[in-house]
């Protein structure tokens, strides 16, 4: 195994903690940190694997959409802390109501 | 508690899943670097990341100046996210601010320069001129000395509208979507990256501008 698999790994465990922390926790800060990590162990994995040319050079298209997912990402986030603010603003709580039916 | 019993395997077992794909997957790909190799004479820049995102994928990066413009416009839609800052100016962030926004702004410009033929351009020197930019907010700048709604807009538009005119121009003269002419490709890119370094800079500093009526500067 090489240092290219290693990093894509690491990036998977990244994804897998984050989507286990945007399911336990209820805070919408949270939730939207969590997304973030997610989003950063699928870059983790997308540069990881154009490592694999086995050459100096790596593969420049998936660095191309990295680049361009971090931009996203970030005015992804931007947008998601607004609505978090605005509904913090409303219900006075960050948190999603939960469902009528659910027992708890 | 009681309904987490189950999350921890249930989540387990895709990641193992995930992880056995990803080391299964063949220990040399060439993936489509040869193909860029191949192509980087006619791309007008050295810069294989650059040639990738400007030129042969540059509508990639045309609709992305328009999901940032959009991200915009929802938070602004949303009434903005408001970073008043009702503390006292502090001694210390306000000195380094004055002290780092310009190597920061200076910082943005050799990235989009060298860009061209080494790691760097648009993205980054947006981004580290958006981080400028949420720096200065953070430490209590408003923009409402001198800087008018207008140029903002101006300079918010520009990635979009100087990509949207460059698709147009080459859609006309070439007959494809964002196709340079080879001898002129290395200038169209640096003016593209130029207009979207600074709507990218703009945008993401106006993400995080106190932003309750776009017209009325005083409101902030």
């Amino acid at each position: 195994m090489n240092t290219a698999f290693f990093y894509a790994l690491v990036g998977v465990g990244l994804f897998f903690l984050g989507l286990y922390a945007l399911i336990v926790h209820a805070h919408l800060l949270r939730k939207i940190l969590a997304l973030n990590v997610m989003g950063c162990g699928v870059f983790l994995v997308l540069v990881a694997l154009a490592r694999r040319t086995g050459e100096a050079q790596p593969d420049a298209v998936p660095h191309a959409m990295v680049i361009t997912g971090i931009v996203v990402a970030f005015s992804a986030t931007a947008l998601a802390l607004t609505l978090m603010v605005k509904l913090t603003a409303a219900t006075g709580r960050a948190e999603l109501q939960s469902d009528e039916r659910d027992p708890h | 508690m009681e309904r987490n019993r189950w999350l921890l395997p249930l989540l387990l077992t895709p990641a193992m899943g995930l992880g056995y794909s990803v080391l299964s997957l063949p220990e040399h790909a060439q993936g489509l670097q040869h193909l860029v190799a191949d192509k980087m004479e006619v791309s007008g820049v050295s810069n294989p990341v650059t040639a990738v995102l400007l030129n042969f994928r540059g509508y990639d990066t045309l609709l992305e100046m328009f999901v940032l413009l959009l991200a915009l416009l929802g938070v602004w839609s949303l009434g903005g996210l408001s970073l008043r800052r009702e503390a006292a100016s502090d001694l210390v962030l306000d000195t380094m601010v004055r002290f780092l926004v310009p190597v920061l702004i200076l910082a943005a410009a050799y990235l989009l320069w060298v860009g061209a033929h080494a790691p760097g351009g648009a993205f980054q020197a947006g981004a580290v001129l958006g981080a400028a930019g949420v720096l200065s907010l953070l430490s209590g700048w408003r923009c409402h000395l001198g800087l008018a709604p207008l140029p903002l807009r101006l300079a918010l538009a520009a990635g979009p509208v100087a990509f949207l005119a460059m698709s147009g121009c080459t859609l006309l003269i070439a007959g494809r979507l964002l196709q340079y002419p080879p001898a002129q490709a290395g200038i169209l890119i640096l003016i593209l990256e130029t207009a979207a370094t600074v709507s990218i800079g703009v945008t993401l500093t106006a993400l995080f501008l106190d932003k309750q009526h776009p017209g009325n500067k005083d409101q902030t």
